[in-house]
């Protein structure tokens, strides 16, 4: 009776906090969102020793955690592939937002081990509060160097804010790899990209495969 | 400025040969038509980098502690806020020029003849500011784009700009020879230092490494000439230049300007400086 009665009760709580948890971050304000994750994240990070000696593995399980969720992968994804993607099927968008997903996360672990104390400035968000489409501005600082400015473009979305480009340094994500996407669909199709991309998340599984379309 | 014109001459005569190779074997992007040329240019100089520029900037980075190498950057940087400002005075930018220059007053004194970036410390931001951009911002387009043995992705535009930057450059002016050959090395050692990260995760990201960096590159500059907040065109429009089944050669390209711009990766970012790292020490 009495442990049927705990997880009862706990499983309760847990819906209750998971309620909580959306209904807040669907309330919070884009650039607060940004800030809390980013703090979240690099605190998170400075913490793990496995992460610290270089444990990829944790750290994308970390990502996929705490920053994933706040992206919208199918938006970048069809972003990315631009006017070829309605001549993709719903099967084969899945597939692709898939592999781009993996894709995006690999890199992004990647620059984030390579993360050593720069300081974060977070920019007041220039917006109005009925704004559903907005720019969050973040820009690392470092002596002797020009600041690396990071631009996360927001849409307001059901389950709250969404991240579906990010520039770098004024280069966009989505944007930089809509050339390379073209030219492999135009090589070889929507399969081939999605093969190539799929090659490129593996690199141990099968044999390198050309990522360059030859013309 | 013989040096001048001797340099003038070489970039007119890499330009014809660039032009010639790039006729032969264009692979269809209007923004690049001499891609044939590039490629083999960017393999060139992906070889050098392979065996000399890595291994030495990897080397460079596990002598020397963190501190030091940033003394290094510090130094440099400080010498070049003074074109920097410069530039920011012929973009019409004089409260920017005055930022640079009382950096450079206040780290070349305070900051022991640049070695500590003490101007950042106390909020004087430093900027990124060439040629290139100085004449962007007077409204000359990139023009074609073009990859230059060691100096890296370029366009036409930036190429004129570089031509400016590399004369009027202090240290490639320093006599003797001597040390002026040793600040360069140390200079480009230093730069390609700083991107190794970079270009590790650039391999990582990139299915085709030239497009990617050359993209970048593209996207970056156009950043940088409205310092960061460059027009963006609306959301999620397709590439207009593309049409539609053509075959992959030959394909005009009559609306380049309306390919959108909503301008990844700290590694695109910092790989643009990669270019200019070996060539500094080249250009002498």
């Amino acid at each position: 009776m009495f442990p049927r009665f705990v997880r009862l009760a706990a499983a309760a709580a847990a819906a209750a906090i998971v309620v909580a948890g959306s209904a807040r971050a669907q309330e919070m304000a884009p650039d607060v969102l940004v800030k809390n994750v980013t703090l979240e994240v690099v605190d998170l990070i400075q913490k793990d020793k496995d992460i610290q000696k270089g444990d990829r593995r944790k750290l994308i399980a970390l990502i996929e955690a705490k920053v994933l969720p706040h992206f919208n992968f199918q938006a970048m994804t069809s972003s990315a592939v631009g006017r070829n993607w309605d001549k993709a099927s719903a099967e084969q968008k899945a597939r692709l937002t898939d592999e781009f997903r993996t894709l995006l996360v690999r890199t992004y672990s990647s620059a984030l081990a390579s993360y050593s104390n720069q300081k974060f400035d977070f920019r007041p968000l220039r917006a109005k509060p009925t704004d559903t489409d907005v720019t969050v501005n973040v820009r690392i600082v470092q002596s002797g160097d020009q600041p690396v400015t990071i631009d996360y473009d927001m849409e307001k979305r059901p389950g709250g804010w969404k991240v579906w480009d990010v520039r770098v340094g004024g280069i966009s994500l989505v944007a930089n790899y809509r050339t390379e996407f073209d030219n492999q669909i135009r090589a070889s199709g929507i399969e081939g990209l999605i093969k190539t991309l799929n090659a490129k998340n593996n690199p141990q599984a099968q044999p390198a495969v050309a990522g360059a379309p030859k013309k | 400025m013989m040096r001048i014109v001797r340099i003038v001459r070489n970039v007119l005569l890499v330009l014809l040969l660039a032009g010639a190779v790039g006729c032969a074997t264009t692979g269809g992007d209007s923004r690049d038509p001499a891609e044939g040329f590039n490629r083999a240019m960017y393999s060139f100089n992906d070889g050098f980098d392979q065996m000399i520029g890595k291994p030495v900037a990897t080397a460079y980075r596990s002598v020397l502690p963190s501190p030091v190498r940033s003394a290094v950057r510090n130094f440099f940087a400080n010498i070049a806020d003074l074109w920097i400002g410069a530039n920011n005075l012929l973009q019409g930018k004089p409260a920017d020029t005055v930022t640079d220059w009382a950096r450079f007053a206040f780290n070349s004194t305070i900051g022991l003849f640049g070695l500590i970036d003490v101007a950042s410390e106390i909020g004087l931001e430093k900027h990124d500011e060439d040629f290139g951009q100085t004449f962007g911002r007077w409204g000359v387009a990139d023009g074609a784009y073009i990859v230059w043995p060691l100096l890296g992705s370029s366009s036409v535009r930036d190429s004129a700009g570089l031509v400016f930057d590399v004369s009027l450059d202090p240290v490639l002016q320093h006599e003797p020879v001597s040390v002026r050959n040793a600040m360069s090395i140390l200079r480009a050692t230093g730069k390609r230092a700083d991107l190794l990260d970079a270009s590790r995760i650039l391999e990582e990201a990139a299915l085709d490494k030239y497009v990617f960096q050359r993209d970048a590159y593209l996207q970056r500059r156009r950043s940088l000439v409205y310092d960061g907040n460059p027009p963006r065109a609306a959301r999620e429009v397709p590439r207009a230049e593309m049409i539609e089944p053509t075959p992959p050669a030959a394909q005009p390209a009559p609306q380049a300007a309306a390919r959108p711009d909503p301008a990844a990766m700290e590694a695109g970012v910092r790989l643009l400086e990669q270019p200019a790292s070996f060539a500094s020490s080249s250009g002498g």
